[in-house]
């Protein structure tokens, strides 16, 4: 027999659908609704009273309107009303009006709680069922208030009937998802982990989506549920599917279960008792192996059901990432799926393999794949499907083949869809200034981005090219001719226009040589595109008129006629007029000295996180750019900043523009050297319960203190509040270094205390004396503090320097912080403001009492061989983080302290340097060899000093630099 | 995992009605225009919440079924329990068609209620899903006797709801209130293809 015989239901509600259907135009059929709407009301509101029938068909016809996109504004008491109802149909039918029409914050909800109530104590287990779905749909707070302390109750006790256990599972999780606060943990909560032992496999899916969401935000409250999801995985993978009745899905056993299991043990790491681990890996092991196996059917429900079950289980090899075994074979799978003709396949494996290329296991598998994915970007009818091999390109891209993809990706450009051009101008940006070797290249591309998709490219692309080629005086004479060569094409996009404005305005002087390139030649072209262009453009051009009249005093009647005209003087719009006024009047009046002074070249930018990364996270938010990218950014952050990087932090504030203003009238004054305000809060440590305790180190301090193993000036650390600046000399075992405490905010620093805190192993080995500082930093100002140093002995660890200090305003402070744990009135010391903490590792490393010594190639080596005991020798070869650059390398190890010897090593790729380390009690001489393997990306270093913990720390200590 | 699909909205969270039939309307436009042969996975745009959710689909003759989920949900699971939904439908309607969905959207509502439960999947296993529908079709079909009782005494009543004419009398299809859709566009008895349904024993 059919579940639903055709011919049951409502005869007049099937009567009404046929109209509805007959009606031949949208004015028919509103007409016709608005009639039974008339209808349906006068039923409601008239004297005699409706029975269940009339009343369940009448709600289904409403409900049937606001399928079709009407609004039903009548009918939800009707709807209450059947909720009470004794009868099946009746109370289904108002739970489903309820469910459907009635939004969260009705009115009515109290009434409908109070039936909900009704028929949970029912103990009926319809009823039951129909009540839970309801507040499951419904899902608002008051019902969560209502009911989140009933549910579990019901969900662990042991009459409760399956399909209510299943129900009750999935009502507490919606609970939980709407109001986490409302839902109590407890007893309960064991109990439900062992719901995955359960006989019935429906309230084990169920259980397990709900310990899924429960485990992500109280992991130790779940942490049992690893070892039982392993066993009942283990049991499902490995039995004869004929086990699982009817849970086997095309002879896949128990596909959705296997997959909320596998989601599950992916809110945990790797299990820890090694028979759980290896029963695991045996499980992934089986469901990789089954992937190999020819297909027991040829349907597609029976190979997606087992891929469903095989990508959960490559996600959870990813997400453990410890198995290289595992992750190459699940790279192998997925490569195989890149090929498939399954289109569902190619797009899955592309999705996956983006998370796998940021493993260190896998990435280099991973890139074997590039040609396949560049042909998918190529030949893929699919956007869904050429988005995935954007994503993945963009993520399997380092050093190596950083120029490919970003010539694939430029190519691609030319025919993208729209939709996502923006998207991959942004990725191609940043590639292309993240592994740029060779700043042309990065110019050239950038310039292309413009040249192909110019309306894509959004104002931080340019900003930051223009950043950039400020920064380094190699790449400008090269970008000044290219702007100029680009700039005439007849037909050139406006940023291009703003590019070379800027550029040549600022660089010029560097081409003017070329008689081809004159300055007037210079000025003509960028005149010739100035009428074409908006506003924002045309004052940026003004301003690089004026810097054309201190580069190139040839020029300056020419541009000051054009000032004066009156297309400029009489402009009307404002900002163009005042910019023309002020420099006609400026180039007129100033001597030659001023004009060279105000029009001077631009100050180099601060370095900081490319604002392009910010603009593509908050495109595509955080979970896309990686935590493992985001540490290999951090890392390789300074090496295109130079010898000189400020620390980078992860910052989301956008790089103020440099573009209107090239003289920085008006404006702030160049910004100090220094991170912007970082996400901050984050750094400070406001939460301490006790003002004297220390607070953790602040992330991010372990590489800013490696930037200062081969420097002594620079900041140190910077949040919205506080800037530290170090500025060190050293001799001899002697040394000493300035701190610098900066006060960002316009309010009093009150109890300044910085400490320095050294371990009593560290302190017999370093003696370090310092003077209190005055502990009231006034807004604005900075104070400074003298460190005197000696090295008594060699060294490992590095001192802590912790600051405590108290704010006046509560306002500075970041406001993620809830309001109530700044001023809890259980912490009276607090009143005067928000006390603050912070600590950071004090970058005083053994290498600073390097002596450099210059020694002949011979010396060298007999000094070399003299150091050959195997406790003498230390080595460590390691894979290059930073771009393989001679002349930075060379920098770092003379920053490191050691003299570099040329000539002394046969290969003459290689670097070796020599010198000693002095300490009070001693002096150790130091040899070093650096020997860098550019296909590879490899350096190997060896160290050889008479003391095996120097050679220990300072291989340490110079590993970190490459 | 928040769901709907293109006959009725199951759960869409905080959405006015408006919304949700702009949501039910550019979801259609999106996917109506897919080639056959591409992906069953469409990104998610600001409308269905960001890029945290995607549409996935099937396409059944001239029936689309398009789920909208959060990345908590495998992608190949959804299509599978759209298979499953619509296996369930033909057990539960006899070789369903459009029509039944038109004429029952109560009890269509009722069968995906059993497999998805505030947007979240409930019940996978088709066997189990049957026994609930028909469970609750029995319990149905006792209140109707009592009704027979009633219609008895009152006389009132015509034999409503008992024998019912028979649904299939219409014979244009109309979409809802999809305005792109040529309108009444006769296709007859077009039943919904399943493809290779198995014998569920």
């Amino acid at each position: 027999m059919p579940a639903v015989s055709k011919g049951d239901g409502m005869r007049g509600l099937a009567v009404f659908i046929s109209d509805i259907r007959n009606c031949k135009s949208k004015e028919a059929e509103i007409k016709r609704i608005n009639k039974e709407l008339a209808n349906i009301r006068s039923k409601f509101k008239g004297d005699k009273a409706l029975d269940g029938y009339s009343k369940k068909k009448y709600v289904c016809k409403l409900l049937f309107i606001f399928l079709l996109g009407h609004d039903i504004d009548f009918g939800h008491m009707e709807a209450v009303n059947l909720l009470s109802s004794n009868r099946y149909t009746e109370k289904q039918i108002g739970y489903l009006f309820i469910s459907v029409l009635v939004n969260s914050n009705s009115e009515l909800i109290r009434l409908i709680n109070n039936a909900i109530k009704n028929d949970l104590a029912s103990r009926n287990p319809t009823f039951m069922g129909l009540a839970l779905h309801c507040i499951a749909n419904v899902g608002s707070r008051e019902m969560a208030e209502a009911f989140a302390g009933e549910i579990p109750k019901i969900l662990v006790a042991g009459d409760t009937m399956d399909s209510v256990k299943q129900s009750a599972a999935l009502c507490l999780l919606r609970l939980y998802r709407t109001s986490p606060d409302l839902v109590p943990m407890g007893d309960w909560t064991s109990r439900v982990v062992h719901l995955l032992n359960d006989q019935h496999l429906g309230v084990v899916t169920a259980a397990t989506s709900l310990i899924t969401t429960l485990a992500q935000k109280n992991p130790e409250e779940f942490k049992t549920s690893v070892s039982l999801a392993v066993s009942r995985l283990s049991r499902i993978v490995t039995s004869a599917s004929t086990d699982l009745q009817d849970y086997t899905y095309y002879f896949v056993p128990a596909p959705w279960l296997s997959v909320k299991l596998l989601r599950l043990l992916q809110c945990y790491p790797p299990p820890e008792d090694p028979a759980v681990r290896g029963r695991l890996t045996e499980c992934l092991e089986t469901i990789l192996n089954k992937a190999q196996e020819p297909p027991k059917s040829k349907k597609v429900q029976h190979s997606n059901a087992k891929n469903a079950v095989l990508f959960e289980a490559i996600s959870l090899i990813i997400h453990h990432d410890s198995e290289p075994n595992l992750l190459v074979r699940a790279c192998n799978q997925l490569g195989q799926f890149l090929q498939h003709r399954e289109t569902n396949l190619r797009y899955l494996a592309l999705e996956s393999m983006c998370t796998l290329a940021s493993s260190e296991f896998s990435h280099e598998a991973v890139k074997t794949h590039i040609e396949t994915v560049t042909n998918a970007l190529k030949t893929e009818r699919d956007v869904s499907v050429r988005q995935r091999a954007v994503d993945l390109l963009y993520a399997m891209c380092d050093r190596s083949n950083a120029q490919q993809i970003v010539a694939e990706m430029l190519s691609y450009l030319e025919t993208a869809d729209y939709s996502i051009r923006e998207e991959i101008v942004l990725k191609v940006a940043i590639l292309a200034e993240k592994y740029a070797v060779d700043y042309t290249w990065y110019v050239d591309t950038i310039l292309n981005l413009i040249r192909i998709a110019g309306d894509y490219v959004s104002e931080e692309v340019w900003y930051r090219v223009i950043q950039i080629v400020i920064n380094r005086d190699d790449v400008q004479g090269y970008a000044a001719k290219t702007v100029f060569e680009a700039l005439q094409a007849p037909a050139c996009h406006e940023n291009l226009v703003k590019v070379g404005g800027y550029i040549l305005g600022e660089f010029g002087n560097l081409i003017a040589g070329d008689p081809r390139s004159s300055p007037l030649i210079q000025f003509n072209l960028l005149h010739s595109k100035f009428h074409l262009c908006s506003v924002p453009t045309r004052a940026l051009l003004l301003s690089t008129y004026i810097k054309f009249v201190n580069l190139f005093p040839e020029v300056k009647t020419t541009i000051q006629d054009v000032l004066r005209s009156d297309s400029q003087l009489k402009n009307a719009d404002v900002e163009l007029q005042q910019r023309a006024v002020e420099y006609l009047r400026l180039s007129t009046v100033a001597s030659t000295d001023i004009l060279a002074t105000v029009l001077e070249e631009m100050p180099p930018f601060p370095e900081r996180e490319s604002s392009i990364l910010a603009k593509l996270k908050k495109k595509k938010g955080p979970s896309t750019v990686t935590d493992l990218e985001e540490a290999k950014r951090e890392r390789s952050a300074d090496i295109n900043g130079g010898p000189e990087p400020a620390p980078a932090s992860a910052s989301a504030t956008s790089t103020p523009s440099p573009s209107a203003d090239l003289l920085g009238l008006g404006a702030a004054p160049p910004a100090p050297v220094g991170p912007p305000p970082s996400s901050g809060g984050l750094l400070v440590d406001v939460f301490s319960d006790s003002p004297s305790a220390v607070a953790p180190l602040a992330p991010g301090s372990e590489d800013n203190f490696a930037r200062f193993v081969c420097k002594n000036n620079g900041v140190l650390f910077e949040n919205q509040l506080l800037q530290i600046g170090l500025k060190s000399e050293f001799r001899q075992n002697l040394g000493r270094m300035f701190i610098f405490y900066g006060n960002k905010t316009s309010t009093q620093f009150l109890s300044f205390t910085p400490t320095l805190i050294c371990s009593d192993d560290l302190r017999a080995n370093l003696s370090l004396q310092t003077k209190p500082v005055d502990p009231t930093v006034d807004g604005g100002a900075q104070v400074q503090q003298v460190v005197n140093i000696e090295c008594v002995s060699d060294f490992t660890e590095a001192p802590v320097l912790n600051i405590q200090f108290r704010t006046l305003h509560p306002a500075l402070v970041d406001r993620t912080v809830p309001s109530d744990r700044q001023w809890s009135p259980a912490r009276p010391w607090r009143y005067g403001g928000t006390f603050q903490n912070v600590s950071v590792k004090l970058p005083i490393t053994l290498n600073k009492f390097f002596q450099p010594t210059e020694m002949a190639s011979q010396d060298f080596f007999q000094r070399w061989k003299q150091l050959s005991n195997p406790q003498q020798e230390v080595q460590n070869i390691f894979k290059a983080k930073h771009p393989m650059d001679t002349e930075i390398t060379k920098a770092k190890i003379i920053g490191f302290g050691s003299a570099l010897l040329e000539e002394v090593d046969p290969n003459p790729a290689n670097f070796v340097g020599a010198g000693i380390i002095h300490t009070k009690t001693t002096q150790i001489g130091c040899l070093l060899r650096l020997e860098p393997n550019l296909q590879a990306q490899m350096y190997r270093l060896t160290l050889r000093t008479s003391k095996e913990t120097v050679s220990q720390r300072l291989c340490e200590l110079l590993s970190e630099q490459f | 995992c928040l769901c709907c699909d293109t006959w009725s909205t199951v759960q869409c969270d905080f959405q006015s009605e408006d919304t949700q039939q702009q949501i039910i309307r550019e979801t259609f436009h999106l996917v109506s225009k897919r080639d056959e042969n591409v992906c069953n996975f469409l990104e998610g745009g600001l409308l269905i919440g960001g890029s945290d959710n995607k549409l996935i689909y099937r396409h059944y003759a001239t029936l689309y079924f398009v789920f909208c989920v959060d990345s908590s949900e495998s992608e190949l699971g959804i299509l599978d329990l759209i298979q499953v939904f619509v296996e369930t439908l033909d057990k539960c309607f006899e070789n369903v068609c459009e029509l039944d969905l038109i004429f029952h959207v109560d009890k269509v509502h009722n069968i995906l209620a059993e497999m998805v439960m505030g947007g979240m999947v409930l019940e996978t296993n088709m066997n189990e899903i049957v026994t609930q529908i028909d469970a609750q079709n029995k319990l149905e079909k006792s209140e109707q006797i009592v009704y027979t009782g009633l219609f008895c005494i009152s006389q009132d009543f015509s034999q409503a709801g008992l024998a019912g004419a028979p649904a299939r009398a219409v014979s244009a299809v109309k979409n809802m209130n999809l305005p792109e859709i040529p309108r009444n566009i006769n296709i007859g008895d077009i039943s919904i293809k399943v493809p290779n349904l198995p014998s569920f024993k």
